[in-house]
């Protein structure tokens, strides 16, 4: 199980905050997870799409495709930032 | 070394005299204030809400201002991000450097808030009287902060 959050213009598309998922044998990446993620069709298709502006950060460090994904992570999903 | 995430404003002067209280290291302190203007696609932004990932924000700052104190040789540094709801004229954001010279003090407060534009994770969305919209980065961001990549 890992526990998903959603931020800023992303939460608003995705209509969701936050979820706890169960993640399949073959989600092991940022890469895989965003893939599984986007399968669910509808604007998750469309707003993960490969080419989409996507931000990932695993446990609250910025992560990239092949930054690893486990049991127990914090991964946060978040368009570019836009702060100072 | 500090960083804040806050919904008050903040005293630049305030900051400023904590910064370097007490530190006859200090010979420079450089500063960049960020304040939210009215235009921005349009002139009609009324009010601007901060949205930020608790937890990672701090972490993401620290690190920047950790990267900075390596590079540079500075006695201490802070930055203050407010977050919430802000309108035009109001301050947003302090970076503040103290160091025993003018160079490193300029050089590192100009780093950290080009690396806080595109690293740390706040978002900006504007209201303006069509609505709301959530402000979209821009690629002159990343520019400015791939300058000091080596």
């Amino acid at each position: 199980m890992i526990h998903l959050v959603y931020l800023a213009r992303l939460r608003d598309a995705l209509g969701t905050a936050a979820e706890s998922v169960d993640l399949p044998r073959e989600v092991s990446t940022v890469h895989t997870l965003l893939a599984w993620l986007a399968q669910r069709g509808g604007v998750w298709t469309q707003e993960l799409a490969p080419g989409r502006a996507v931000r990932v950060a695993v446990n609250h460090d910025v992560a990239l495709g092949d930054t690893p994904v486990r049991a127990g992570d914090e991964v946060a999903l978040f368009p570019p930032v836009t702060g100072g | 070394m500090g960083v804040r995430v806050q919904v008050e404003d903040f005293d630049v002067a305030r900051e400023i005299a904590q910064l370097r209280a007490g530190n006859a290291k200090v010979g420079a302190v450089a500063a960049f204030i960020g304040i939210v203007r009215d235009l921005n696609e349009a002139a009609d932004v009324r009010t601007l809400t901060l949205e930020h990932y608790p937890g990672m924000t701090e972490k993401a700052l620290a690190t920047i201002v950790a990267e900075a104190t390596q590079r540079w040789d500075i006695c201490d540094a802070l930055v203050v991000h407010r977050v919430g709801r802000l309108e035009p004229t109001d301050q947003i954001v302090l970076v503040a450097v103290a160091s025993a010279h003018r160079g490193d003090a300029f050089a590192a407060c100009e780093f950290i808030m080009d690396y806080l534009k595109t690293r740390a994770p706040f978002w900006k969305k504007e209201a303006t009287p069509a609505g709301e919209r959530w402000v979209e980065a821009r690629a002159s961001d990343d520019d400015a902060a791939a300058r000091w990549q080596r």
